[in-house]
């Protein structure tokens, strides 16, 4: 689908799936395209004299500000060390900008940059710039945050879409589909909310010990934000005209997120995650990268979910539990709950 | 569950040696066209059945005249329009409300509850409830204009397009030449109709009809327990979603249902008029009434020209047959209802079938 010129921006246009997509290559990248961000990788790989960086930016706008296992602070800083990462770079420092709107609690504003502060330490990142906008109520939602950050490319990391190869497995370090059924369950309302918890952590530690174990075993990284796995594997896909094979039974979900999604009738493939990265890993080195997530805290129910296949087509193909096989279509954008 | 599953290709050849050729099975409820699809049934179940997505997506057999008639609202400030969110994507003549509504005067809820809750919150404005759904959303729409005029809330208009799902089963079945051998029945509206609701279809028609729940295995001894029936030429009614659902069904909620609305005449999105399939608002509830309130204007749509929906639900045509198919009929912006509903027979084979999309 095309833009129009008469089309609006629609809220799916922001949800990380098709239109997203849509949106960027047919407006964004035509008006500032260039060579290195033409390649949409999760950051900019640039040359400093002699170091390699790479550089990123997210806007965070969750509601609510508060959730069960993080808030919109820790989701800024952990976004955008998680971008870092799976680029393989060292996340160094932060930048971190407010968009406030009048009226909000003093309070609101010092927790949630307690909390943003503290994620920032743990993974020994410095904020060192950053700025504050008020504008009039009604023109955001309390607050707005963007975070941008530079990282030192790991010297043994040699990711991207163009080292992935057929054979290669795929593994996500953990269970899926928590912060998004978090918020969602939140919103709605649902009975479901207060057992919910947001997987919103940083994925820098595993990311970094895999590449320094493994070097350039290690394909390519991705942490599945929205759009969830199904997004991720799609674009895959997309990027390198092969296919990918994934297995129902081996995908670890919580069984409350999957009751909670059954209920308002989404697919769980599609839901986001903030803690989580997808990691593709030659297939000699699987085993190794898969102990090596499991050692890590967050990595404890991590799992070899599919493989890189030669297709036919570029398509991501789900063998079921009932063992029946579909195509994990790319989101649309914006997952909303069915009455039917 | 391979025991299970066995044992429905077992039926399955019994049943197509009977009838001496393909088994059809139609799932009524959308719900149940989203479980086929996710657990990828089609594809574990032999050639020789074919299940038939039916016309149970509320949502998608919505007239487009019916969406219209809400975004003649959209650029009112003094109004809040409140849907359910599956309905936003639905297209009318001109845009969906996800389209063509600003900045917030649009309202996404969970249940006809909450239509309540923003009536209080906004005194000063008017919220034009999207009324639509089957036997399972219309209790809960009752209960709102109840508690609306008990309470004497007046900024509520109801703008009621639910329906019924037999009278559409029974449409069906009159169609010429239609395929359709027998019926998976929607677990959740047999909740509330009760099992019983559907004996006018086996004892006029003899098709069997057997009610589900929505796990993958369930929707597979369903088949078994269909295939069973006719491979024996017995039709019956018949449940594996027992626990939940009763002969009778859930007689508080289908007795506030006649109270509150009358059953008239309806159009349903490609599929034209049906006879007493539509629920629309007692005189009694006047006040609350959309149609009599906001003066809003139903224009029910032409043929949709060229979608051929109604061969697809009965299974005469498959969707790349249809002359629109993929070309100006796709996800993004589909005619017929089939493509409409994420997972309708068209926009599945669209999205999960990409290599048969060229014929
Ligand atoms: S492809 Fe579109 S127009 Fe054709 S039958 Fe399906 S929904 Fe109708």
């Amino acid at each position: 689908m095309m833009m129009a010129d008469d089309d609006k921006i629609l809220l799916a246009h922001g949800g990380g799936g098709r239109l997203t997509n849509e949106l960027i290559r047919s407006v964004i990248i035509s008006a500032l395209g260039n060579y290195t961000l033409s390649k949409l990788t999760d950051s900019a790989e640039l040359k400093i004299g002699q170091t390699d960086i790479c550089f990123t930016t997210d806007s965070f706008v969750v509601k609510p500000l508060f959730f069960n296992g993080g808030d919109i602070g820790k989701l800024a800083v952990c976004g955008t060390i998680n971008d870092l990462a799976v680029g393989g770079a060292k996340p160094l420092v932060l930048s971190l900008s407010l968009i406030i709107e009048e009226g909000l609690e003093l309070e609101v504003l010092r927790k949630i940059l307690h909390s943003a502060a503290k994620a920032a330490k743990q993974e020994n990142v410095e904020i060192v710039c950053g700025d504050t906008k008020v504008v009039e109520a009604g023109a955001a939602d309390k607050i707005f945050i963007n975070t941008s950050g530079i990282g030192l490319k790991l010297p043994k990391a040699d990711v991207g879409f163009e080292k992935i190869a057929a054979g290669d497995k795929i593994i996500i370090t953990g269970t899926i589909g928590d912060h998004g059924m978090t918020i969602i369950s939140h919103r709605e309302g649902t009975k479901f909310e207060s057992d919910l918890k947001s997987d919103c952590a940083p994925v820098s530690e595993i990311c970094g010990k895999v590449i320094e174990a493994l070097g350039d075993d290690i394909k390519f990284m991705r942490d599945p934000t929205r759009g969830g796995l199904a997004a991720t594997l799609n674009e895959i896909v997309n990027q390198t005209n092969l296919g990918i094979e994934i297995e129902e039974s081996q995908i670890p979900v919580n069984p409350t997120v999957r009751a909670a999604a059954d209920m308002l009738g989404f697919d769980i493939l599609n839901i986001a995650n903030e803690g989580k990265a997808v990691i593709v890993v030659s297939p000699q080195k699987a085993q190794k990268c898969l102990e090596i997530c499991q050692s890590c805290e967050i990595g404890k129910e991590a799992a070899i979910i599919g493989q890189i296949i030669q297709g036919t087509e570029p398509l991501v193909e789900l063998i079921t539990m009932i063992k029946g096989r579909r195509i994990v279509p790319m989101p649309y954008g914006r997952e909303l709950p069915r009455i039917c | 569950m391979l025991e299970r599953i066995n044992e429905a290709y077992t039926q399955i050849a019994r049943a197509q040696k009977t009838l001496g050729r393909t088994v059809n099975i139609m799932e009524v409820c959308g719900t149940h066209t989203v479980t086929i699809f996710r657990a990828g049934l089609r594809s574990a179940l032999p050639e020789g059945l074919k299940l038939l997505s039916g016309p149970g997506c509320p949502v998608c057999i919505t007239d487009q005249g019916y969406i219209d008639a809400i975004l003649a609202f959209a650029d009112r400030t003094d109004i809040i329009i409140a849907t359910y969110g599956d309905m936003i994507r639905v297209p009318g003549r001109n845009g969906s409300l996800e389209q063509k509504t600003n900045r917030g005067n649009i309202k996404i809820i969970l249940s006809a509850e909450d239509v309540l809750k923003l009536a209080k919150q906004n005194p000063d404005k008017k919220i034009l409830f999207v009324a639509v759904g089957f036997e399972t959303t219309a209790p809960a729409t009752a209960v709102l204009a109840n508690e609306a005029l008990q309470q004497g809330i007046k900024n509520i208009a109801i703008f009621s397009n639910h329906k019924l799902v037999v009278p559409a089963m029974a449409s069906l079945l009159t169609t010429k030449n239609h395929r359709i051998d027998a019926f998976i029945c929607p677990g959740h509206v047999s909740v509330i109709i009760g099992c019983d609701a559907y004996l006018p279809i086996v004892e006029q028609f003899h098709k069997p009809c057997v009610v589900a729940g929505f796990e993958p295995m369930q929707i597979i001894d369903a088949i078994s327990e269909i295939c069973r029936q006719l491979a024996e030429d017995e039709p019956q009614l018949g449940s594996v979603y027992q626990a939940a659902v009763k002969p009778g069904g859930n007689e508080t909620a289908k007795k506030i249902i006649n109270d509150t609305f009358d059953i008239s005449d309806g159009y349903w999105r490609g599929l034209g008029e049906i006879k007493k399939s539509t629920l629309k608002l007692k005189e009694k509830f006047s006040s609350l009434d959309a149609e009599k309130q906001l003066g809003v204007k139903f224009i029910p749509e032409e043929d949709l020209t060229g979608c051929c929906c109604g061969e697809v639900l009965c299974g005469l045509m498959d969707p790349p047959d249809c002359g629109l198919f993929a070309t100006s009929c796709t996800p993004d912006s589909p005619v017929g209802p089939c493509m409409v509903s994420s997972e309708g027979a068209c926009a599945a084979w669209f999205k999960y079938t990409r290599k048969k999309r060229q014929k």
